[in-house]
């Protein structure tokens, strides 16, 4: 049984893309370009989600998924309470499923759920009430489906179709949930290569089982690329003795103007942020004209808009 | 109830010419997706609008959204005016329960406050649920609720009512 899906096929919750069918890929991007205009107008709203409770349940700190998930409901015209457990009812030894329980007593009808373990969401949307959908909004190095998504979007917006792209992930793969979700949507919507492009101590094992080919040289896997999607390098790696130490990173693999002139001349340059300047890519590079990087925020929230009316409709 | 109906482009014509004494240059025409976008397109011609023609997709204002869920093909609404203090002629191509009309009267207003709106149909084919009526009619039917009239459009653009 698919937890994220209906009986007759349609989202019932979003746990992570592995799997999810490329129709419903499709259909969220689809569905994100028709929100796109909302922030525009004078009243940044739709009444879709009017009289629904949404629940931010973060029990990792992320302002800025957070705050996407917030404005994307809010404009919905739902309801919206965010709980940053791990400073409160977490604290007092209170389980998860407690909390979900009491919120489910105050009616909530969406969890958005952010932690640090993997398997956390999926976890959750196996207890919930029928009627309640859950959002997985990161959990552990598993899966990170909106930014995923946000990432397709914003692909496919600016190179218009995914068949015929060679399409290049830098950096800590092996940590990172929001490569994973990258891989799985990339691959589900038929891009023909799919490069992971970092050093041995930061691509998991047996990655090319994912179908990308891996590089160990930035040079030659940035080569004819038509998009470059940095990662995020988080400092802890380098206290881990993964990594020599930043500068080298950056040497070998910091995303500079030299090395993007490899890739294609119209490759646009992404990155999930937040962004370590002087490490994972030069400021040159994320200010510059080929970066689409504040577009992917923009985008974000209309994608989280898309997620969250598909969820909240039609549950009869 | 007429064994066949009309046809539809004498009956855009009709409407325009009843449309027309009540148009001032600034009257902004808005055709409601899809059928509505079609006639709204006719009108727009036909009156010699020089305002931009608007569309609304209502998918976003449904009343049913909950039961029904999102219309898989929604496209953006394109409103490319200000339209506060304007007057407006919505068009949609069959009046029925009034719920579409509702929802894009509520739409409009998200986007500013217009000084009128004006309703015209090409069918007004019964059967209300909410106090709307049309100004403009080209054709007033009543049809029974097991029944559905649909305005289709063929490639070359010809416009053409079915009842089934």
């Amino acid at each position: 049984m698919n937890l994220q899906l209906t009986d007759d096929g349609r989202l019932r919750h979003l746990l992570t893309l592995d799997g999810l069918p490329r129709a419903i890929i499709t259909q969220i991007l689809d569905t994100a370009e028709s929100f796109m205009d909302v922030g525009e107008r004078e009243v940044k709203k739709v009444p879709l989600l009017r009289g629904k409770s949404i629940f931010n349940l973060f029990f990792e700190p992320s302002t800025r998924t957070r705050t996407t998930f917030e404005i994307a409901a809010k404009r919905l015209s739902a309801d919206v309470v965010n709980l940053n457990i791990a400073t409160s009812s977490q604290t007092k030894g209170e389980a998860i499923l407690d909390t979900v329980d009491n919120l489910a007593a105050m009616h909530a009808d969406m969890f958005v759920v952010r932690h640090s373990q993997s398997g956390a969401a999926h976890f959750i949307a196996r207890h919930v009430a029928p009627h309640i959908s859950v959002v997985n909004a990161g959990d552990g190095r598993h899966a990170h489906p909106t930014q995923g998504l946000l990432d397709m979007f914003t692909i496919r917006r600016y190179k218009g179709a995914f068949h015929n792209l060679t399409v290049a992930i830098v950096g800590d793969v092996l940590h990172s949930r929001v490569a994973r979700s990258q891989i799985h949507a990339l691959t589900t919507l038929g891009v023909p290569e799919v490069r992971v492009i970092g050093p041995k101590t930061l691509l998991p094992t047996g990655v090319e089982q994912m179908g990308v080919k891996v590089f160990h040289d930035m040079e030659a896997g940035l080569a004819g690329c038509d998009v470059v999607i940095m990662l995020r390098l988080q400092n802890e790696r380098m206290r881990g003795a993964l990594l020599p130490s930043a500068q080298e990173y950056f040497k070998f693999f910091g995303l500079t103007l030299e090395k993007l002139a490899l890739a294609k001349p119209d490759a646009i340059v992404m990155h999930p942020g937040p962004m370590n300047r002087g490490v994972e890519i030069a400021s040159e590079v994320a200010d510059g004209p080929q970066s689409v990087i504040l577009p992917q925020v923009t985008y974000g929230i209309a994608v989280r808009m898309a997620v969250m009316a598909m969820l909240a409709g039609g549950t009869a | 109830m007429p064994a066949s109906l009309p046809d539809a482009n004498s009956l855009i014509a009709r409407l325009a010419e009843a449309i027309a004494p009540a148009l001032t240059p600034e009257t902004l025409i808005v055709g409601i997706h899809t059928g509505g976008v079609w006639v709204a397109e006719r009108l727009h011609a036909l009156l010699g609008c020089r305002q931009p023609l608007g569309t609304l997709d209502i998918s976003f204002y449904r009343d049913d959204f909950s039961r029904v869920g999102l219309h898989p093909q929604v496209k953006p609404s394109s409103l490319p005016f200000d339209l506060e203090g304007r007057d407006i002629l919505l068009v949609d191509d069959v009046l029925y329960t009034g719920r579409t009309v509702r929802a894009a009267m509520n739409e409009l207003f998200d986007y500013g406050r217009p000084a009128s709106i004006r309703l015209a149909v090409l069918v007004d084919r019964g059967g209300r649920e909410l106090p709307i009526r049309p100004d403009f009619a080209g054709l007033t039917l009543d049809v029974p609720p097991h029944q559905n009239i649909n305005l289709s459009r063929l490639d070359d653009g010809h416009l053409t009512l079915t009842l089934a």
